[in-house]
């Protein structure tokens, strides 16, 4: 049982010619496992979490009772994008496991609008956005080792709160920029192969090796972002994740959620000539307890 | 590729003589059998060693399959019924006349006396870079050879391709849909009875198969309700060479017709698409009208609407027009217009 299908070309070349589809099984399975065995690990085994309370009251005591985290455009591309991404996977994979239907003008559209959205974020995260916030640092690396010294039970100082993602965050983003951007641009070649409106077919662009190692790439990106996306749904449902994914959707968090997993010297959010918030005593009460 | 040799790859030949029994085989080795009726494509493949089926259920020996019955009013024809005795049934021929006359269209007399009714219309495509075995999407691969700048695609599909361009070439099946045929199959959760044009798939659905059979399944009969029976018919089959060959394009008509006006009628194409085309559009449009040639000019206009040639078929538009003109003005009527 091979990973791959190969297939003799007229020229006599032995190309491949996508994944084995038992794949699309192997990613589910796998993003099953990694859910339960993480449920299981935070229901049963997880310390509370430390951090370095590094905090200065009256920091705190500026912070705005609603912490905005994603401007409406982010949110309407992150929306946008979910829907193209559930589209491609769907319409990929659910003929592959015995669900006909005319499945492949459905599949280039969604990856049309997909593209499209993922071209506009890369602008709008460059220009517009902090783009190097998504990306992990040296405070990042750092307090990685700390927690996995903690983890082990080894001496380390707490690691400091977030900046305004998580590294965990940032390594998904990473992971799923590398897989989507390879079912991005090897799909947009392959949409010479079939009819569209964009541009006339044109089978021969490239070799049939080359295009043999396209469509095992797009594969191998499809599968990859099935168990992506599970973890993803995942932690999003998560209660205490519930926060961020709110803030998805109107736009914000709690100052008391920002308190409690973010560092305001590493995700500056308060203005420095705002009056102290309301309440914001009893709210720098409760931060310092979290430290 | 492929090259004709004598000798089979092996595979064990198992001969059921009961559908039940033919129904426990497929079942229990799924994908890896063969289904085999008159083997007049099968053999095909066999011998290009471009199929290798670990079994081969070869259904010649069950009787219960074969011969033309009456049935709730119309008629029941075992899938295993030879397009001969189709072609020479009385009860066809007198009532279902368009059946006869499809069948008798189809290849030259020795293979119809050999290939089955049920085999007719599930025969694979016959594009022969498929039937090279070379790696294309109807095979299992990544491209359509035939649909290049290129490609020999003189036989190959107007209508509704989706990456593969190959066509169904069954001259039957366009007219059991026109007959309003329900294709009988045996499945392992039990029977199961569709209409003609819906055991028919496009590449869209399915590209690696023509007709809706899975492992397990089982074509059993085809019954032809009296719906039709004794309709104003029309079937022409057009053809590189009229001794023997498969259809450029074929057209099966049943009409009601009423003091020159049709009353209904149901017509379907082949040769056009991956699967024969029911020409829904066409029958909604003609009913009322009168039977006559400026009825199936504007039919004939409205049923290549959509349709895209290939760099070598371009020919295949007009030729459906005036197919589909001739069917609802008659021979006589129609003038020829390129």
């Amino acid at each position: 049982m091979g990973f791959l299908e190969w297939a003799t070309s007229p020229w006599g070349q032995h190309v491949p010619i996508h994944i084995a589809w038992f794949l699309i099984w192997v990613s589910a399975i796998a993003g099953l496992i990694f859910l339960m065995v993480h449920a299981t690990y935070i229901r049963y085994f997880a310390k509370p979490r430390v951090f370095e309370n590094n905090v200065s009251p009256l920091v705190a005591a500026r912070i705005p009772e609603r912490v905005p985290r994603h401007s409406l455009t982010a949110r309407i591309f992150h929306w946008v994008m979910a829907a193209a991404m559930f589209t491609l996977l769907f319409t990929a994979f659910l003929p592959k496991v015995g669900v006909r239907f005319d499945w492949v003008t459905y599949h280039w559209i969604a990856g049309t609008v997909l593209t499209a959205s993922i071209l506009f974020h890369i602008i709008h995260a460059s220009f517009f956005m902090d783009f190097w916030s998504i990306w992990p640092d040296r405070i990042d690396m750092r307090d990685a080792r700390r927690r996995i010294l903690r983890f082990f039970g080894k001496p380390a100082p707490p690691p400091d709160k977030f900046a305004k993602y998580p590294l965990e965050n940032k390594l998904y983003h990473g992971a799923i920029t590398v897989a989507g951007m390879s079912a991005i641009i090897t799909g947009v070649f392959m949409m010479f192969r079939v009819r569209t409106i964009f541009f006339p077919r044109n089978p021969y662009l490239f070799s049939d090796m080359t295009w043999g190692l396209m469509y095992v790439l797009h594969g191998l990106a499809g599968v990859g972002l099935i168990a992506l996306i599970m973890v993803h749904v995942y932690f999003g449902l998560r209660p205490e994740k519930r926060a961020i994914t709110k803030s998805m959707i109107y736009g914000w968090m709690s100052k008391d959620f920002y308190l409690e997993e973010h560092d305001p010297a590493r995700w500056p959010v308060a203005d420095p000539a705002a009056p102290p918030s309301k309440n914001s005593e009893a709210k720098i009460e409760g931060v310092t307890d979290v430290g | 590729m492929a090259v004709i040799r004598d000798v089979m790859p092996a595979f064990d030949l198992l001969q059921p003589n009961s559908v039940v029994d033919a129904q426990k085989l497929l079942q229990q080795h799924g994908a890896d059998a063969w289904v085999m009726a008159g083997g007049l494509d099968s053999f095909d493949w066999l011998k290009d060693r471009i199929k290798k089926p670990k079994v081969v259920v070869d259904l010649s020996g069950i009787e219960e399959l074969r011969g033309v019955r009456e049935a709730g009013g119309g008629i029941e024809i075992g899938a295993m019924t030879t397009l001969s005795e189709v072609v020479n049934s009385p009860l066809v021929k007198q009532r279902f006349g368009l059946l006869a006359q499809g069948a008798e269209l189809a290849a030259s007399p020795q293979i119809r006396n050999q290939g089955t009714l049920g085999g007719n219309v599930s025969q694979d495509a016959r594009c022969w870079y498929y039937r090279a075995g070379w790696p294309c999407y109807r095979a299992g691969g990544n491209i359509c050879y035939a649909d290049t700048p290129e490609g020999r695609n003189r036989e190959h599909a107007i209508l509704h391709a989706d990456r593969c361009v190959a066509v169904n070439p069954s001259d039957s099946a366009p007219a059991l849909i026109a007959l309003d045929a329900k294709f009988v199959m045996q499945t392992p959760k039990g029977e199961r009875v569709v209409d003609a044009e819906d055991y028919f798939i496009g590449p869209e659905i399915d590209i690696t198969r023509l007709h809706i059979l899975k492992p397990g399944d089982l074509l059993t009969a085809i019954r032809i309700p009296s719906t039709w029976a004794g309709a104003k018919f029309y079937f022409e089959k057009v053809r590189d060479r009229n001794a023997w060959d498969f259809p450029l394009l074929n057209v099966a008509s049943a009409m009601v017709v009423s003091n020159g006006v049709i009353e209904r009628m149901r017509i379907a194409v082949n040769g056009a698409a991956a699967r024969p085309l029911r020409l829904k559009n066409v029958e909604d449009a003609v009913r009322g009208k009168p039977a006559n040639a400026a009825t199936g000019e504007m039919a004939g206009k409205l049923a290549v609407q959509g349709a895209i040639p290939l760099q070598f078929n371009a020919y295949k538009i007009p030729l459906m027009r005036n197919l589909v003109k001739r069917a609802i003005g008659g021979v006589e009527e129609a003038t020829w217009v390129s």
